[in-house]
């Protein structure tokens, strides 16, 4: 019986073990990190994306294909603030890679790289399932994606040592064309400073203050608490008389309850891609940000 | 940090104003000197006047915190306290018959989670789970129980190695044996409120190892994991036996993989030997006595287990189902010794005969969310007690009268429940049975459970 073991599983290791020719296996929690070491380690990586952006993010099944990808990666990219407590532990746990344990060169958790926001003076589940390190949605400020850039960049050379020229000239060639990006989002998004929108879940609050938005009420009751009808009739009493400007999901979000709201209120419901593919033009983190602006200047009409 | 470069600015022009303008005298001197001391006062006060506004607007910015730092120091050496989370949980239960009659049978009882428990409201068992790092090795995970006798029982305490051999995990200690799908989930993550008919007939409710597993996953973008596990052997069907060495070995095998984005699934088998020495049951023989039968030999257990899961783009939020089946089958043989304690007046009584037994069990379910916090399941299972072959009756010492819990008997029960979980951290539910489980007896069970989980957020496995 062992013996016979031992020959599937070496056959079946002959078939299935594709030596990848890329330097870097890259393990991505989320899109956005998955878009990111794309543009950062070009053909020298090679990228597995765990998850898409119709997928909430907290809520990903920690499924045996998952954990067979976090046992060959060389690099994990995360989000970390707790975004991805309730499945990435079994990953780490039951893979049996050393290399992408939190604290290893291999493994980042990018909320950790830059300054968080709503960091709860009060912990308390009363709260709902509030992130004891604030919140980690931090990819919707582009100046924070140039900070995890910077790291990501230094990270691949560290652990790719023959390839860190290739990744120091093409960090730098995003840095620049992010920059620009960034200028050129930030002058469009002028008109959006002070649009009151009534986002689903807290995950838009970077962006929000990255462009100025006000962020009037979330429909959730608390963070990651389903709105209750009690709770939706109470929203729409608040919303009377032009309290906000329109109401915002993203992809991964169920419409019922923003569409029932934009009904009763006759708030427009504005659909952000929130990570990339979340809509068709949020190809890459540049359409993503492309897109959610666009989307959002529409509205304000 | 301006008003710094802006002194250093200041300090350098007036070093070097004097060396260029070597030949200026000392009144010029002094007006260039007031001229630079008015151009820094104004840039002091501008730079005032720009930090208040800047305070303001954050203030005005109202509910939005302000950023900590990225590195925030931990306050003291707590922060290395362990993440810890607390589970509560109680159940009503309105039983037909009475639960202390309770038996599956055809079985030889085992293990002390046979049955539905109490009537009325019971609590549960408490869990307290603490996990932590213990260095760059090695991770230790500790629950403990304590039940509603007031007892405290360890439920798993086991250190974890990660990774030394690529793709290896290695853990010792005591834990949840890693025999088919079931068995190493926690009991406050199952879908029912009791284990299935063939976990409680063969494992005696969930099986605790104490001893080494290791587990390898092969580097293939497929799931394929292969586990080895052994250790004293001393729970039901086991027994405790004082000696040397190991009393049960296991070998396991797990692939799993997606099909598409919205499915996914987990195939596995396993076979798990151990050794019985006079493991004792009450039984009560055809005189009436109330007497005590052992079996001593091996029980050899194989099993394959499958679970499937679905949710529209992977999406498990709002719908998502789950499917899982597991069958068991059970191998004993050995020795049967009849009234040990010799209470019966029967000629046999102290005496022992061969046995063989071939049982097997399964059951299969499915939990379907239909809507956010809202789910709903079904579960039918069957056990088969097979033919028992009793040497002491086979050469007609005793008759199988004198042996009743082994008659054959193919146990069933369906069982329905609805549960409601308000948070990702609170969950009540609702549980019909119908429990044919005894001889020729149907007991309806009505069970309602609520699961609570107090602290750290916990992972939830495949």
């Amino acid at each position: 019986m062992n013996k016979c073991l031992t020959y599937v599983a070496t056959a079946l290791m002959l078939i299935g073990w594709s030596p990848a020719y890329a330097a870097v296996n890259i393990f991505t929690c989320v899109p956005e990190w998955a878009s990111l070491a794309n543009e950062l380690g070009g053909d020298k990586v090679s990228l597995y994306q765990a998850s898409t952006a119709l997928q909430n993010p907290h809520r990903i099944e920690a499924r045996p294909s998952l954990v067979a990808r976090m046992r060959s990666a060389d690099l994990a990219i995360c989000t970390g603030a707790e975004l991805e407590v309730g499945w990435l532990p079994i990953l780490l746990q039951t893979a049996g890679n050393k290399k992408v344990q939190p604290g290893q060169p291999g493994f980042i958790f990018a909320s950790e790289l830059v300054d968080r926001l709503e960091i709860p003076t009060r912990l308390d589940r009363a709260e709902g399932d509030v992130h004891p390190a604030g919140n980690p949605h931090v990819h919707l400020d582009p100046h924070n994606i140039a900070k995890i850039a910077t790291a990501v960049t230094q990270r691949l050379a560290k652990l790719d040592p023959a390839n860190a020229a290739y990744y120091e000239t093409r960090g730098s060639d995003f840095q620049a064309r992010w920059q620009q990006a960034i200028a050129i989002w930030e002058k469009e998004a002028v008109s959006l400073k002070g649009m009151r929108i009534v986002p689903y879940h807290k995950d838009t609050v970077y962006l929000i203050k990255w462009l100025g938005l006000v962020g009037v009420m979330n429909i959730e009751p608390k963070p990651g608490i389903p709105p209750s009808a009690g709770h939706l009739s109470e929203i729409v009493g608040r919303l009377q008389g032009g309290a906000a400007d329109a109401i915002t999901r993203s992809a991964y979000q169920d419409p019922k309850a923003p569409d029932w709201l934009s009904e009763k209120t006759g708030l427009q419901v504005v659909e952000l891609p929130y990570t990339v593919g979340g809509t068709a033009a949020a190809k890459d983190l540049f359409g993503l940000f492309d897109d959610t602006i666009a989307r959002l200047k529409k509205a304000k009409k | 940090m301006f008003r710094k470069s802006i002194l250093a600015v200041a300090i350098a022009t007036a070093f070097a104003i004097p060396a260029s303008a070597f030949a200026a005298d000392d009144a010029e001197i002094g007006k260039i000197r007031e001229e630079i001391k008015e151009l820094k006062d104004g840039y002091e006060t501008r730079i005032r006047q720009l930090e208040q506004r800047l305070e303001k607007t954050e203030q005005g910015a109202g509910t939005a915190k302000p950023a900590a730092p990225a590195q925030s120091a931990p306050a003291s050496a707590n922060a290395f306290n362990p993440a810890i989370s607390l589970i509560l949980g109680g159940q009503f239960n309105n039983l037909q018959r009475d639960p202390g009659t309770y038996q599956i049978g055809g079985f030889i009882p085992g293990g002390d989670e046979i049955g539905p428990g109490g009537r009325s409201f019971n609590l549960g068992e408490s869990e307290l789970i603490v996990t932590a790092n213990v260095d760059p090795y090695f991770s230790g995970v500790f629950i403990a129980a304590i039940t509603p006798e007031n007892e405290v029982e360890v439920e798993e305490a086991y250190v974890q190695n990660i990774g030394s051999i690529p793709g290896a995990t290695l853990k010792f200690g005591r834990f949840l044996s890693g025999f088919g799908y079931l068995n190493e989930i926690h009991a406050h993550f199952w879908d029912f409120v009791d284990a299935p008919l063939a976990h409680q007939a063969f494992f005696g409710g969930q099986l605790k190892e104490e001893g080494i597993q290791a587990r390898w996953l092969a580097p293939t973008p497929v799931f394929l994991e292969f586990g080895l596990e052994t250790g004293r052997g001393e729970n039901f069907p086991g027994s405790e036996r004082n000696k040397n060495g190991v009393n049960s070995g296991m070998i396991f095998a797990h692939v799993g993989d997606d099909v598409g984005i919205s499915n996914s699934y987990r195939f596995g088998a396993s076979y798990r030997v151990t050794y019985a020495q006079d493991r004792s049951y009450d039984d009560l023989d055809s005189l009436g006595n109330t007497v005590t039968d052992a079996f001593t030999g091996d029980s050899k257990m194989w099993g394959v287990d499958f679970v499937w899961k679905w949710a529209p783009n992977g999406n498990r939020v709002e719908r998502n189902f789950k499917f899982q089946a597991e069958y068991l089958r059970r191998k004993e043989d050995g020795d049967l010794a009849f009234d040990t304690a010799v209470v019966s007046r029967q000629a046999a009584a102290g005496t022992s005969g061969t046995y063989r037994s071939s049982q097997s069990g399964w059951y299969m379910q499915g939990v379907y969310q239909f809507m956010p916090r809202w789910r709903v399941g079904l579960r039918y299972e069957e056990l088969n007690s097979g033919n028992t072959d009793i040497g002491l009756v086979n050469s007609g010492a005793l008759t199988a009268a004198d042996f009743p819990r082994l008659a054959e008997n193919d146990p069933k029960r369906t069982t329905a429940m609805i549960d409601f979980s308000p948070s990702e951290f609170s969950r009540f539910r609702l549980q019909l049975a119908r429990d044919e489980a005894r001889f020729n007896e149907a007991d309806n069970q009505v069970f309602l459970q609520y699961i609570m989980s107090l602290g750290a957020h916990g992972a939830h496995k495949f």
